[in-house]
């Protein structure tokens, strides 16, 4: 693969009010960078909403829509036809948390994809409500501890990127900070892509709602691939396929144990050994059945 | 200057068409369904150059025009009842981001019991919200209004959305003959093109919505308020530019018989037929009674109604919506525009014609012997 380098140029200013070591921010800066300036960001209520800081300045060098929690992805519809009737370019994108995404926003999101829109959406996954005080979302993990979960969430991780490439759009991927060079890649692929809504779920290490030391980020994002607890991958009209290091992940000795990335945490220091033995178990199963549908592929 | 056989809601859409708006996206509800379908027609038959949003909700409605808006797309949308309320986060997104949307409200009861008739508390929920609300009476009114609306909005001092209401199956459905406007004419009339500055561009990054803090907020909704004001004279100036344009002539309402009348009716939508029947019943018999017909309910013509009241020793709101613990909105308004003015006038604010309930000049000679029969009591509701 050619060496990539990356734009110098920063859409995301100084300035901005993000905690410390958010991985939100991380994934902006180069999700921007991978898009250019002729970019919309449409964002609903979520951290990002405040990272922004306040009216009537933006810590965005781009044009922002800032839209009611449940309406990002009808806004971006709307602007997407908009700026396509009045002969003006540019990408649209959608930048939601998984609250806004996986619970009160999919609705909209749904339409969206149905329509075949062409709109980037990308949620931003910290895996919990965490502009609100760290609630329990549809896209918190297994036993993860929420403010509204005090002894861990006993329901499980919504699986969106499987939900949205049932709607038959022409592209869904994951990204990770860890892996900024993959991120460039794949959101300039979608970008690329015209016909339809693109859909990237991104992991989003938070260090206040997971309870971890802000200089931890990128490691707790590596170690998410590397234990197979977060799969880097792509679905290209329909095909699935794994990459980045995920690739080599299929082979079981090859991921490292799921506790080195649940010990480093805080909203998974009160699992039990039995705990952690069943998410170990939930992983492998997940990655049996990445391995089923990888070689269904390939008959 | 072409005249048609129209519903209140094919009304509608031909006024979108006449307006070209370039995106409009709905929702279907009952009764307001048939004008997004003439809408779709026109746009499918070529009658009409602009993009439909077929959305998945209300909510979704609203979002996707605000979006089409906020880069300079000229929008309409229309709903009802349920759908309004559905939508009505977004509603107050749109007011607030300050986009020159147009929609047309089918004036619908909410349930619960499910009702599909008239009223119209879902049009009174959107009175604080920062829109320019007008009320349509017919067709031809419809019509008028819709385009009318356009010119309000985009004012460049005004630039706050727009809304026509009016009543569900009484208007909506029924069929009137309705004078289409000139399109040369017309063109004259609405705003050109572009003649208002998008907020989102890429050559200028800007951001709309972003969190304020009280002293930028306060700030932003203090503009709006004085773009409301500012929107009266830009109502009054396209109304009277309207007229020039189509040869109709409206105000902020209409008042008959009003001059030497000790009782005036306050009506605004359908009931206004019935009451100009009691109305005139009533002078045959040498009753000095008037009738007003509201189509200007936000910004709200205080003034203007409270002069126009001036004389009359018993003012009676015929108010179409279920209120309780108070009076109705309409009603709540005139008292106000009453009090204002410092006028002798005796309101009488009556609740009537709820959830489609038909109202018939007689329900209205009724109204008129109790209010004359038994002055003590101010608000109640008729059957
Ligand atoms: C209709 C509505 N309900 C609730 C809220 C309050 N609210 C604002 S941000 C937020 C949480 C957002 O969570 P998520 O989408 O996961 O993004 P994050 O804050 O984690 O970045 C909530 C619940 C709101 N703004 N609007
Ligand atoms: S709470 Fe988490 S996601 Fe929100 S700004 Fe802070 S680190 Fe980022």
């Amino acid at each position: 693969m050619a060496h990539r380098v990356f734009p110098r140029e920063e859409y995301l200013l100084k300035g901005h009010a993000a905690c410390p070591g958010c991985g939100a921010t991380l994934l902006l800066r180069h999700v921007l960078k991978a898009l250019g300036p002729d970019t919309y960001l449409v964002i609903p209520a979520c951290c990002t909403s405040v990272i922004a800081g306040p009216h009537p300045r933006s810590a965005f060098k781009v044009p922002v829509l800032h839209i009611a929690f449940a309406a990002s992805a009808a806004a971006a519809s709307g602007m997407v036809e908009a700026l396509d009737r009045l002969g003006k370019p540019g990408n649209v994108v959608v930048w939601a948390g998984d609250g806004g995404t996986v619970d009160i926003g999919l609705q909209a999101l749904s339409g969206a994809a149905e329509r075949g829109h062409n709109i980037i959406y990308i949620c931003y996954d910290n895996e919990a409500y965490m502009n609100t005080g760290i609630q329990k979302s549809g896209s918190t993990p297994y036993k993860a501890w929420t403010t509204t979960t005090p002894l861990g969430n006993p329901g499980f991780k919504k699986d969106l990127p499987s939900i949205m490439a049932a709607h038959r759009i022409p592209y869904v991927a994951t990204i990770n900070p860890a892996y900024p060079n993959d991120i460039l890649y794949k959101l300039r692929k979608a970008s690329g892509i015209k016909g339809g809504l693109k859909y990237i779920h991104a992991f989003s290490p938070c260090p206040p709602g997971w309870r971890y030391d802000p200089s931890l980020t990128v490691k707790i994002a590596r170690l998410a691939v590397e234990t197979g607890i977060w799969v880097l991958y792509e679905v290209e009209d329909g095909r699935f396929s794994l990459t980045g290091p995920s690739r080599s992940l299929i082979k079981k000795e090859n991921r490292k144990p799921v506790s080195e990335y649940l010990r480093v945490q805080g909203r998974f220091s009160h699992l039990t050994q039995e705990d952690v033995d069943e998410i170990q178990r939930l992983v492998d199963e997940q990655w049996e059945r990445i391995e089923e549908l990888i070689s269904e592929e390939k008959k | 200057m072409s005249r048609l056989l129209l519903t209140g809601n094919y009304a509608a859409a031909y006024a979108v068409r006449d307006a070209e708006p370039d995106v409009v996206s709905a929702y279907p509800i009952t009764p307001q369904t048939p004008i997004i379908e003439k809408i779709a027609e026109f746009i499918e038959s070529g009658e009409l150059s602009a993009k439909f949003v077929r959305v998945e909700s209300e909510h979704s409605a609203m979002a996707a025009l605000i979006g089409a808006a906020s880069v300079g797309a000229r929008t309409y949308t229309a709903t009802s009842s349920q759908g309004l309320f559905y939508m009505y986060e977004v509603v107050w997104w749109a007011s607030g981001a300050r986009l020159p949307i147009v929609m047309g409200v089918v004036t619908r009861a909410l349930g619960p019991p499910w009702s599909i008739w008239t009223e119209h508390s879902d049009f009174y929920a959107l009175r604080d919200s920062g829109w320019n609300m007008f009320f349509a009476s017919s067709a031809q009114e419809v019509y008028d209004f819709t385009l009318i609306s356009y010119r309000v909005a985009e004012d460049s001092r005004v630039l706050l959305p727009t809304l026509v209401g009016w009543d569900a199956f009484e208007v909506s459905h029924t069929y009137e003959p309705v004078a289409l406007a000139d399109m040369d004419k017309l063109r004259s009339f609405l705003p050109p093109k572009g003649s208002w500055k998008p907020l989102l561009e890429a050559s200028e990054p800007g951001s709309l919505g972003n969190l304020a803090y009280p002293d930028e907020y306060i700030k932003v909704r203090l503009e709006m308020r004085r773009a409301s004001e500012r929107a009266k004279n830009a109502v009054e100036e396209a109304l009277r530019l309207y007229s020039s344009v189509t040869g109709r002539s409206y105000w902020f309402f209409d008042c008959i018989l009003c001059e030497d009348a000790d009782t005036v009716f306050v009506v605004q939508g359908s009931v206004f037929g019935e009451a100009l029947r009691a109305v005139e019943e009533l002078r045959s018999r040498g009753e000095k009674v008037g009738l007003v017909k509201l189509w200007v309910y936000r910004p709200f013509p205080f003034g203007e109604l409270g002069r126009a009241l001036e004389g009359a020793k018993r003012v009676v709101v015929l108010a179409r919506a279920s209120v309780f613990g108070s009076l109705s909105p309409l009603g709540a308004d005139v008292a106000s525009a009453l009090k204002l003015r410092e006028t002798q006038a005796k309101l009488f604010d009556v609740v009537l014609g709820v959830g489609g309930v038909d109202v018939k000049a007689e329900d209205i000679l009724g109204v008129y012997r109790k209010v004359l029969d038994d002055g003590e009591r101010s608000f109640w509701w008729v059957r």
